[in-house]
């Protein structure tokens, strides 16, 4: 755990020694008239995990979902403002979707593998960004299970239906399957809630394994699971975007009373 | 030991209903088995080789019903080939493309109007289209009648079957950056693929007992022909004709025919349940 030890009070303008990766700008999201996030402000730095944390219904999956534009299939959900992605502007129309979700991936709250098998369920999305020989693309599927930490359990059976796997096992699945396109940022929206203590524990160290490869924005209930592994906590309450920090202001010394009933379980 | 009466009175009024709900149950099952019993008993004896070797025969002679089997089994699979690509396309559209847009909810509507439309209707219609411009009645006419009777079935079933797919399974595959018609082609297909099977093998038991569309499009032959712009015998129709008839070798291979239909339309219901009903793939 590398907490990123400073006093500032402004962290979304921290000089912290990485570069930012994506800044959120004054970003409302609309539910049809219902406005659900209030001008949220924030900045996610390269090659760290960021964590959104907050009660039920506060906006966080809302936010998490507006950074791949996957609210777009919702005709009624909308969102104003701006997420730059190396500066540039995601949610501008000419910005091109099949890009953007190539760049940013995104695992689910519950695993969602595809009927097909295991290997197939991560190659098949490769083989629509790459045209790859046989043995490249063993070696990458290989390459993108190991990562997600699932390829010794599945190496012997990688013709199986990815539907057999446990809930744990699927869940690693679909985190190998996003990676193996090689996205810069990924999002993770409560993506251990589905599943056992081991399970997650093998998830968490698989984000702190790989936060050298990639930029990981990971929504969760759990404070613990926060605490643990982020290096930047946001803390949401309401569709506002209370405080945000690094391990030691937020859960140690919140600046704002809200932060502070919430992390010591006032509220939630 | 006293029962409450309030208690009393609702045992007797639970145990009326009970009596009630099983008399009319009972009394619905025996028709089915009736039905069931007099097609077995009377077409079990005209089963034999020749049923299934020899063709329709003119009265008084033996004969089996093998152009006729021929003829419905080519004018299904035909009514197959036109309805499934263009239902399996139609219930995507309305699945995963037209939602719960006006243009869609019409087309629901409408789909559920053709789906109980009388087959007599359709016959007609394509009596009209088909047999009249071509001057004759014809093997294609007849697979396009039933068709078109599979068509509504197909549409509304895999609409169904898409829709019971999470839009999480969507929203993984467009997350990844895939576009939509391969993940509905590749992924979502893949998840629904027995919701459609189902639709399609209820599809073909629905339409190998049509007779009425048969009549006005295929009609009939007596002789084997495997000419599908002719006229091309067929089980229903065959067995319309036999059992109005006053012959006994005819009454006996209508029942022989009925049976076969019957039994062909039980094993499919019964494949439908063993193969297809736990989620599999491969």
């Amino acid at each position: 755990m590398s907490a990123l030890i400073t006093e500032r009070p402004a962290p979304a303008q921290d000089a912290a020694p990485r570069p930012t990766k994506v800044s959120v700008r004054n970003l409302e999201f609309f539910y049809g008239k219902t406005r659900a996030l209030h001008g949220v402000n924030f900045d996610v730095p390269a090659n760290a995990i960021t964590a959104l944390i907050g009660p039920s219904g506060c906006g966080k999956s809302t936010l998490l979902r507006t950074f791949n534009r996957m609210f777009e299939l919702y005709p009624e959900q909308k969102a104003t403002g701006e997420i730059l992605l190396d500066g540039e502007n995601v949610l501008a129309s000419g910005y091109s979707l099949a890009n953007l979700r190539a760049r940013i991936g995104m695992v689910f709250q519950k695993p969602t593998p595809f009927a097909m098998s295991i290997y197939e369920n991560v190659a098949f999305p490769l083989r629509h960004y790459e045209k790859l020989s046989k043995a490249e693309m063993q070696e990458r599927v290989e390459i993108a299970l190991t990562q997600a930490a699932l390829w010794n359990e599945v190496k012997d059976k990688l013709d199986r239906s990815a539907l057999a796997l446990s809930g744990g096992q699927q869940q690693r699945l679909c985190i190998a399957r996003t990676l193996a396109v090689r996205p810069e940022v990924v999002l993770l929206d409560e993506p251990t809630s589905a599943l056992d203590p081991q399970s997650t524990a093998r998830i968490e160290e698989f984000v702190l394994e790989q936060a050298k490869n990639f930029t990981f924005v990971i929504v969760t209930h759990n404070l613990q699971q926060a605490a643990r592994i982020a290096d930047q906590t946001a803390f949401m309450l309401n569709g506002d975007l209370v405080e945000v920090g690094p391990h030691e202001q937020m859960f140690i010394h919140p600046h704002d009373s809200r932060t502070r009933d919430y992390v010591t379980g006032r509220f939630g | 030991m006293k029962t409450n009466p309030i208690v009393r009175r609702r045992q007797i009024s639970n145990a009326i209903a009970l009596v009630l709900a099983t008399v009319a149950t009972l009394f619905g099952l025996l028709w089915l088995v009736w039905i069931l019993w007099t097609t077995v008993t009377q077409g079990a004896s005209a089963i034999n080789g020749a049923l299934f070797s020899q063709m329709t025969p003119p009265p008084g002679e033996d004969g089996g019903l093998l152009n006729a089997f021929y003829g419905s089994a080519v004018m299904i699979v035909l009514g197959v080939v036109v309805g499934t690509p263009i239902g399996i396309l139609a219930g995507t559209y309305l699945s995963e493309f037209g939602k719960t847009s006006f243009l869609a909810e019409a087309i629901r509507f409408i789909n559920d109007i053709l789906l109980s439309a009388p087959s007599i209707v359709i016959g007609l219609f394509v009596y009209e289209m088909v047999v009249l411009p071509m001057g004759h009645f014809s093997g294609y006419a007849g697979g396009i009648a039933l068709g078109m009777i599979l068509l509504p079935v197909v549409v509304r079933t895999t609409d169904e079957a898409l829709r019971l797919i999470p839009n999480q399974l969507r929203e993984a595959g467009l997350a990844l950056g895939l576009p939509q018609w391969k993940v509905v082609g590749h992924i979502i297909y893949r998840s629904a693929s027995t919701g459609i099977a189902t639709g399609v093998l209820l599809g073909v038991a629905r339409i190998s007992g049509e007779t009425a569309p048969l009549l006005f499009t295929a009609l009939n032959n007596q002789y084997w022909s495997t000419d599908l712009s002719a006229p091309m015998a067929n089980v229903p129709v065959v067995i319309f004709q036999y059992a109005m008839s006053p012959y006994d070798s005819w009454h006996a291979l209508a029942w022989a025919g009925a049976l076969i239909v019957t039994a062909f339309v039980l094993a499919l219901s019964i494949a439908v349940r063993l193969f297809l009903r736990p989620r599999s793939f491969k």
